[in-house]
């Protein structure tokens, strides 16, 4: 099945590259850019688990620490987690599985891509000409009055990476619409673009409220007037209120995209249909929806109303009902499955274990008297560690390497890939795992020295950090490697179900040379298997 | 593309086949951007653009009102006193421009509607589309001198927020709050107008020779949809700003 033909990749100007308007290649820019964000924020991250190995302060100034945790929280949560899946592989495959020759605004998508780098080299900036110290949420009054350095810059940064967002949502939720093929009916969607429009929608509503909160700051601080200032009349409170109207719903653009992928990846070396498809859609929606209406959990401790606080708890526990869906229908979709242990499937394998129990230690913070105890501990750093990195960056993993053979056209090696995915989950649980016992035991976050007790717990977690260090690189290299010497995958080496396994790989510049047109419901595995019936089996026995 | 005329004789939402000379098929004779099937497709497509864009900005606005609702909320009467300083006179000027400046939008957009494909027709509704848009163009930059105006008045009176504001009494830290808000909000309403400005004057440049018409107006439409919304959000700020306390 060697394809030579033309595809999206045969052009190799600079100015193809910088000028495309092709979701395929705008995809692999983004993948290319967050990636050295990843990079940035991974390093500021090492420095603190170096320093954190001694209960001194011995490697870091204070300072420098606090810029640390600033610089790694702001550009993994702007500039690698909320891009992350949306960007790459939402960019790359929603157009693909749609059936349609590209997203429905090629330009803006482009020009999504630049207000992206434009206020990446706002926040690099900032990085590097002093860094900023108040930590990734901005809290006023610290950010407006007394932080010292790029507050401004960095702010700047998020603001205009913002609209980055919101572009890349407009696209989306207008491409799923109006870019469907015939037959493609809402209900025989991938799985996975249900959750990217969910995702979109609450890039589109949520987004522009972050925007107006950072420019009040940036008022604030550069007029020297009081919106959120308690000296000037303003009130903080209100400040935390509008950032985390946006901030919390943005933790769901963090792991809605993953769940997504995590249905597509389930499925596929399940070989079986997947359970109650419409739950997991909709539960998708539900996610999105109720994500607007909790952000105050994250305020129990600063005096909102107890009333409120009620409020927002109850209604934080209501998600984990949509969650719980989601985990209990892959489940059944593995249960009596022709499961596959490929890399893609260790990686899903891997991301509902550990959602599951960053989601369940989610529900202790989302308890009033729990969270007393928990907040800004140890504790809440491991729970949201285990969605962002155990959920989504396992979920990004694994759909990089389930649809790396339809963007390169090559497959990666799979023992090295199965290595890498092992490396990584046990990595990540010896980083993480011991940080849940320092929260319990009452280590608070963002100190860079503690008391010696606490040793034994920080010094595992930063052997973890270590290899998860190792995880992270060997994919790097063997994907690199693959690019040139991977066997070639011909159009469907998974003998997966969905459209984008129907054209060849890499992909034409139009995708499809032939509108494509849709008869079954989705994941149709049992079909699918009388016409590949050996197919997967062959494709590992040759790697 | 060689598929393109395969692709456009089938219905991307049903997939049925399209009988030629239908009004769709016709709208296909204008040409639309590679990535859709045809022209309806891209109508719909960018009409709903629009209409997600506008979310996003409600929702842009929505924090100010939010930060407005509860300011007003906790200083009740500081927000009153402040608000007596607005000047109602322009407030509703200001109102009774952005109002008839949406009359003439709708106007160029009923007209391109409603405008026959043939060549006379199309030449001659394209300029009084234009001088419409134009007249809408002129009454946003209208708009814009008078919150000039009032912009230079509400600084001579120490109005303006930071080092230069004064506002005798005990409330004064409130009153610089709202004035901040307003100054927020009014700023922001105005730079969308300036957007919008621009845009209407680039639309009018654009129907000049009558590039507009029944079959394809949608450019105008959405230009007419933002317009609105820039409208509709000043028919909020006047009342909440201007006159939220008896003189």
């Amino acid at each position: 099945m060697i394809d030579l033909r033309e595809n999206y990749l045969s052009k190799h100007t600079i100015r193809s590259w910088l000028l495309t308007i092709d979701h395929k290649r705008i995809g692999l820019l983004y993948l290319f850019t967050i990636l050295i964000f990843f990079l940035i924020a991974a390093v500021a991250a090492g420095l603190m688990r170096l320093e954190l190995l001694t209960p001194q302060g011995d490697l870091l100034l204070p300072e420098t620490y606090n810029k640390m945790f600033t610089i790694h929280g702001v550009l993994m949560v702007w500039f690698f987690l909320i891009p992350s899946i949306p960007t790459v592989l939402g960019n790359f495959v929603l157009p693909l599985v749609l059936g349609a020759r590209d997203v429905a605004f090629p330009k803006l998508n482009l020009l999504s891509w630049y207000l992206f780098i434009l206020g990446g080299s706002f926040a690099l900036y900032g990085v590097f000409a002093g860094g900023v110290d108040t930590g990734w949420t901005f809290y006023t009054p610290l950010s407006t009055t007394y932080a010292n350095g790029h507050v401004m810059t960095m702010a700047a940064g998020v603001f205009i990476a913002g609209f980055s967002s919101i572009l890349t949502g407009l696209n989306f939720i207008v491409t799923t619409h109006k870019m469907r093929a015939p037959g493609l009916t809402w209900m025989r969607l991938p799985l996975f673009v249900w959750a990217l429009y969910a995702t979109s929608l609450i890039m589109v509503l949520a987004t522009p409220v972050l925007a107006i909160t950072l420019l009040l700051m940036t008022v604030e601080r550069f007029w020297g007037v009081g919106i959120f200032n308690p000296a000037l009349g303003g009130d903080p409170l209100l400040f935390q209120h509008l950032f985390w109207f946006y901030s919390h719903p943005a933790v769901y653009i963090m792991i809605l995209p993953g769940m997504g992928v995590v249905s597509e990846l389930i499925t596929c070396f399940s070989r079986k249909k997947v359970f109650g498809y419409s739950f997991i859609a909709f539960s998708s929606m539900a996610i999105a929806v109720l994500g607007f209406v909790v952000w105050g959990h994250h305020m129990f401790s600063t005096g909102q109303s107890a009333y409120a606080g009620m409020v927002f708890s109850f209604l934080s526990f209501l998600v984990s009902v949509p969650s719980a869906i989601k985990v209990f229908n892959w489940t059944a979709t593995l249960y009596k499955g022709e499961i596959t242990f490929s890399t893609p499937m260790l990686y899903a394998l891997g991301f509902i274990g550990l959602f599951t129990l960053g989601g369940l230690t989610g529900l202790f913070l989302a308890t009033l008297a729990a969270d007393i105890h928990l907040t800004d501990t140890y504790f809440v750093v491991a729970h949201f560690h285990y969605v962002m990195v155990g959920g989504m960056v396992l979920a990004f993993m694994g759909g990089l390497h389930y649809w790396w053979p339809k963007i390169t056209g090559r497959l990666y090696p799979e023992k090295a890939g199965q290595l890498a995915a092992m490396i990584t989950f046990v990595g990540f649980n010896l980083t993480f795992f011991p940080q849940f016992l320092l929260g319990y035991l009452g280590m608070p976050r963002r100190y860079h020295a503690y008391p010696e007790e606490f040793q034994i717990f920080n010094v595992l977690s930063t052997a973890g950090a270590s290899i998860l260090a190792v995880g992270y690189l060997l994919p790097v290299v063997y994907l690199l490697w693959s690019l040139k010497n991977g066997q070639r995958a011909g159009e469907n080496p998974w003998a997966a179900t969905g459209l984008e396994w129907t054209t060849p790989s890499p992909p034409p510049e139009h995708n499809f040379d032939q509108t494509p047109v849709v008869t079954r419901p989705p994941y149709d595995y049992a079909y699918q298997s009388t016409f590949h019936p050996r197919e997967v089996e062959q494709t590992l026995e040759n790697v | 593309m060689s598929d393109a005329t395969a692709i456009a004789a089938t219905d991307p939402a049903t997939g049925n086949a399209r009988a030629p000379g239908d009004a769709v098929a016709r709208a296909d004779a204008y040409p639309h951007e590679h990535q859709f099937d045809n022209l309806a497709q891209q109508t719909d497509a960018a009409r709903l653009g629009m209409w997600l864009f506008l979310a996003t900005e409600v929702l842009f606005f929505g924090g100010l009102f939010g930060a407005y609702t509860a300011y007003r909320y906790v200083y009740y009467h500081a927000f009153a006193e402040a608000s007596r300083e607005l000047s109602v006179l322009f407030g509703t000027l200001d109102t009774a421009v952005l109002l008839t400046s949406s009359l003439t939008m709708a106007l160029a957009v009923f007209t391109a509607q409603s405008t026959a494909d043939s060549p006379a027709a199309r030449r001659r509704s394209g300029r009084t589309i234009a001088l419409l848009l134009l007249a809408t163009a002129a009454l946003g930059a209208g708009f814009l001198v008078l919150h000039g105006f009032e912009y230079y008045e509400d600084y001579q009176e120490h109005h303006f927020p930071g080092r230069t504001f004064f506002f005798p009494g005990a409330e004064s830290g409130q009153v610089e709050l709202f004035f901040i808000i307003y100054f927020c909000l009014t700023g922001l309403h105005s730079l969308h107008v300036l957007i919008g400005v621009v845009l209407l004057a680039v639309m009018a440049a654009l129907s000049w020779k009558g590039r507009y018409y029944g079959g394809y107006h949608n450019p105008i439409e959405i230009s007419g949809l933002y317009w609105h919304f820039v409208d509709m959000v000043w028919v909020f700020l006047f009342p909440l700003l201007y006159l939220i306390a008896p003189r």
